[in-house]
């Protein structure tokens, strides 16, 4: 407890040592100090609110391009392939990864139909290995080829061509190529019916040229449509489709994800506001005496609500600039946790931040002033 | 006296116990609605997944090989074995009867189309759009309108009973069809009810109810394969183990479990001759983006618990700061400590579970809202929410209060008298 004797010696002795110090800088100051577990509880949840808001609004932002890297493990959202079944062009892969430039992944694909020595027909198809297994994550082979010649057998093919995974020979118009199985391929899909070889093999054997380009295109749904408009002016004797199964399901499931996130972002900030409004309300009203002093000091309305207002809006200002560095190190740790990569974070968030902030202390300050403006100050110095 | 102390507080001080009763109700309705919606978001999410299509795929045992490329078949499609389409409704009988969103077979066949400009092969596929089907007391409705829900049709989707066909984009285009129009196939007369896009190859295609199918192969009857919309658990090591080689109480665990693999199984057993696999694109994604989804949902229902419980701990201190003078005068007619701290602890609790009861209701009607206006659906509240939203409401209240209570017994009452502090 301070003795008001002390405290009056203890200010004497400092007004004379700085002489012309802001009399109202000082009062504020002085409030802040002198009640340090009051004004310290109201910055609390200054701080815990603005933290909360920016955490939640900077989610919010980046969730969207966090499940999108996720969604992308359903593979490819575009797909290019000849017109009316031809061949592509020679240089379209390269075409098309200039256009992407970095930002997706593009897999070629050509198919025949062979034959088996037993003269059994199937689809025989060239792709890259490398690019295959990072596009369809869900691929499951027991191991994948490495060595020029060896093949992905499809799991119900290998019934029927090798159950022993031998090698065997497969004829297309004529040519043979004998074929060494270094892996099964299960999908459930029909993947399973075909027999997957390196490109260069596939080329040398049949001189077929890739017919369709599986593309995983990153990015939003507008910037995906663009890339698809990009990749049809470039490649002009291509369909360029996007993948709707693929599109459309992303589509739905982020935008049901992002409404539920943006449902608890305002319940989470409405409560926030709301504990910040309770507890600043609660400060003010407490200093009913000081006001009541400068009143009875002669102090005017306009200074009243000045001196209030210039309280709150600091304390709004330190709450939201602590507790917007601690929001970003909360998004960026609900990131590292569930998506295993920080959310990157946005200054822009600040500013909103920062008005909120403000906006709901002036709103606390300025409810218990109103009522407290009605009171005679008598009445509140005297304790009723 | 004790009894008439509460009473009488809550009955003069009606604004204060309101406020605070009101900041009480939010927190409480808040953290329920947030729990809920928590709880539930990873069945709501994995409905909307189904939007992917069919996690799985029947096919019959003895089959041949595909020999398909880009959705055209050089295959003759009357080779190799069928399912029979009696057997489907069995779909519904099995264990996770309540897991199979739906499912649609498949027949690919090939018609001969004749135009002006002379005839041409092509590809037909029979499937049901919106079949009504009956399992002993069951009904119900399935087809590709719900396993593939991203076909779409220009016009009107055909009735599974009639002769109406839909074609589809591309097609459609090089034939210049449009709805409404008739086409010639395999010299019977069918009309075009509308165009249909799906963004594969089903696009060059004809698409017509199964019995139009089966009557082209000359097979009645004829199912190639079934695909299977399910809703599924996320794979787990158990998930994986061969049910060949689990003892009995292992294999109860795993078949009583919605795994991919156990409904596989299930399907199996209920269509003879039956081949049933995972189609792992669709139903290995699904694992991981569910659980991505279920946990920000789960992180984020903790900071609203966080926040909606320092609001209610904040306006608990306010309301207990602002009576100190009631303190003083209690101390200074020789209440114990004890005595007080009692007496606004029971009101604390009053107030909490009061306040509690009326934010779980709140907090029902808001999840209620959330779950109408995002997923178009209830959100399934669990009655047992509600005894641990009550216990968790008083024990913030509590721990909101103790220490502002703390300050007010200790206080000095001359002081607290006087107005000061």
């Amino acid at each position: 407890m301070n003795s008001p004797a002390h405290q009056a010696h203890d200010v004497a002795g400092r007004r004379s040592g700085r002489p012309h110090t802001s009399m109202f800088m000082r009062m504020i100051w002085r409030a802040a100090v002198l009640r340090r577990g009051r004004a310290l509880s109201a910055l609390l949840a200054m701080v815990v609110a603005a933290a909360a808001a920016t955490a939640m609004l900077n989610l919010y932002a980046d969730v969207q391009a966090k499940l999108r890297t996720e969604f992308r493990s359903y593979g490819a959202n575009v797909v290019v392939v000849g017109k009316d079944g031809t061949s592509l062009p020679e240089d379209a892969l390269t075409r098309v990864e200039s256009e992407l430039g970095g930002r997706g992944m593009a897999v070629p694909f050509s198919y025949v139909v062979a034959r088996t020595g037993a003269g059994q027909s199937v689809v025989v198809v060239g792709t890259d290995f490398q690019r295959v297994r990072k596009l369809n994550t869900w691929w499951s082979a027991d191991s994948w080829p490495t060595s020029p010649g060896g093949a992905l057998i499809g799991n119900r093919a290998k019934a029927v061509v090798s159950p022993s995974l031998t090698p065997f020979t497969l004829t297309f118009q004529g040519r043979t190529i004998e074929i060494r199985p270094e892996g099964t391929l299960q999908t459930g899909a029909a993947e399973d019916s075909r027999i997957y070889v390196g490109l260069p093999d596939f080329e040398g054997w049949t001189g077929v040229k890739p017919s369709t380009i599986e593309i995983a295109a990153n990015g939003s749904a507008g910037e995906v449509e663009g890339t698809i408009q990009r990749l049809a002016q470039a490649l002009p004797t291509a369909d360029v489709r996007p993948i709707r199964q693929i599109v459309e399901a992303e589509g739905r499931v982020l935008g049901k994800t992002r409404a539920a996130l943006l449902a608890s972002t305002s319940l989470i900030i409405l409560t926030a506001a709301l504990c910040v409004l309770a507890t600043l309300m609660g400060w003010v009203f407490d200093r009913r005496r000081d006001f009541a002093i400068m009143k009875a000091l002669g102090a005017s309305e306009r200074l009243l609500n000045g001196f209030f207002a210039a309280e709150a809006a600091t304390l709004g200002v330190v709450g939201a600039l602590l507790g917007f560095v601690v929001g970003i190190g909360i998004a960026a740790w609900i990131g590292r946790v569930n998506f295993h990569a920080a959310v990157v974070p946005r200054f822009s968030v600040l500013p909103v931040v920062l008005a909120g902030s403000v906006v709901v202390a002036l709103l606390s300050a300025a409810l218990p002033i109103g009522l407290l403006r009605r009171v005679q100050p008598a009445m509140i110095l005297r304790g009723e | 006296m004790f009894l008439r102390l509460v009473y009488e507080s809550f009955r003069r001080q009606t604004r204060r116990k309101l406020l605070a009763g009101i900041a009480i109700m939010l927190g409480v309705a808040v953290a329920t609605a947030m729990i809920a919606v928590a709880t539930d978001i990873g069945d709501k999410i994995n409905r909307e997944l189904r939007s992917y299509g069919a996690n799985l795929v029947v096919t019959p045992q003895e089959d041949t090989l595909d020999v398909e490329i880009g959705g055209v078949n050089l295959k003759p499609p009357s080779d190799g074995s069928f399912l029979n389409e009696a057997d489907l409704p069995r779909i519904k009988g099995t264990f996770w009867q309540h897991n199979i969103v739906g499912f649609a077979p498949m027949l690919p066949a090939t018609v001969k189309v004749t135009t002006n400009s002379g005839a041409q092969d092509v590809a037909l596929l029979g499937t049901y759009f919106a079949k009504a089907l009956r399992f002993g007391r069951q009904d119900f409705v399935t087809g590709v309108r719900t396993t593939h829900p991203w076909w779409k049709v220009q016009g009107e989707w055909p009735s599974d009973e009639s002769d109406d066909v839909l074609a589809g984009e591309q097609l459609a285009h090089k034939l210049k069809l449009e709805k409404g129009s008739r086409i010639e196939l395999d010299n019977q007369s069918h009309r075009v009810s509308g165009i249909l896009t799906t963004g594969g190859e089903q696009d060059q295609q004809i698409v017509a109810p199964i019995a139009v199918a089966q009557s082209i192969l000359g097979k009645p009857g004829a199912v190639r394969r079934v695909y299977v919309s399910a809703l599924t658990k996320p794979e787990d090591a158990l998930a994986r183990r061969d049910p060949k080689t689990m003892t009995p109480e292992v294999y109860d665990r795993w078949y009583c479990s919605p795994y991919v693999q156990s409904i596989a199984y299930q399907l199996q057993e209920a269509i003879p001759h039956s081949h049933a696999e995972q189609i792992r694109q669709v139903a290995q994604n699904e694992g991981t983006v569910l659980s991505r989804i279920k946990g920000l949902m789960l992180l984020v229902t903790f900071a609203a618990l966080f926040a909606s419980a320092l609001a209610v701990s904040a306006a608990m201190a306010t309301a207990i700061f602002e009576r100190r003078g009631e303190v003083g005068l209690m101390k200074a007619l020789g209440g114990s400590n004890a005595a007080i701290a009692a007496l606004f602890f029971a009101e604390a609790t009053l107030l909490a579970i009061m306040g509690g009861i009326a934010g779980y209701l709140g907090g029902v009607v808001l999840a209620r809202q959330i779950g109408q206006a995002i997923f178009n659906s209830q959100i399934t509240i669990q009655p047992v929410l509600f005894p641990v939203i009550l216990t968790i409401a008083v024990i913030v209240t509590f721990a909101g209060s103790a220490a502002a209570i703390r300050k007010a017994v200790l206080f000095d009452p001359v002081f607290a008298l006087r107005g000061e502090g």
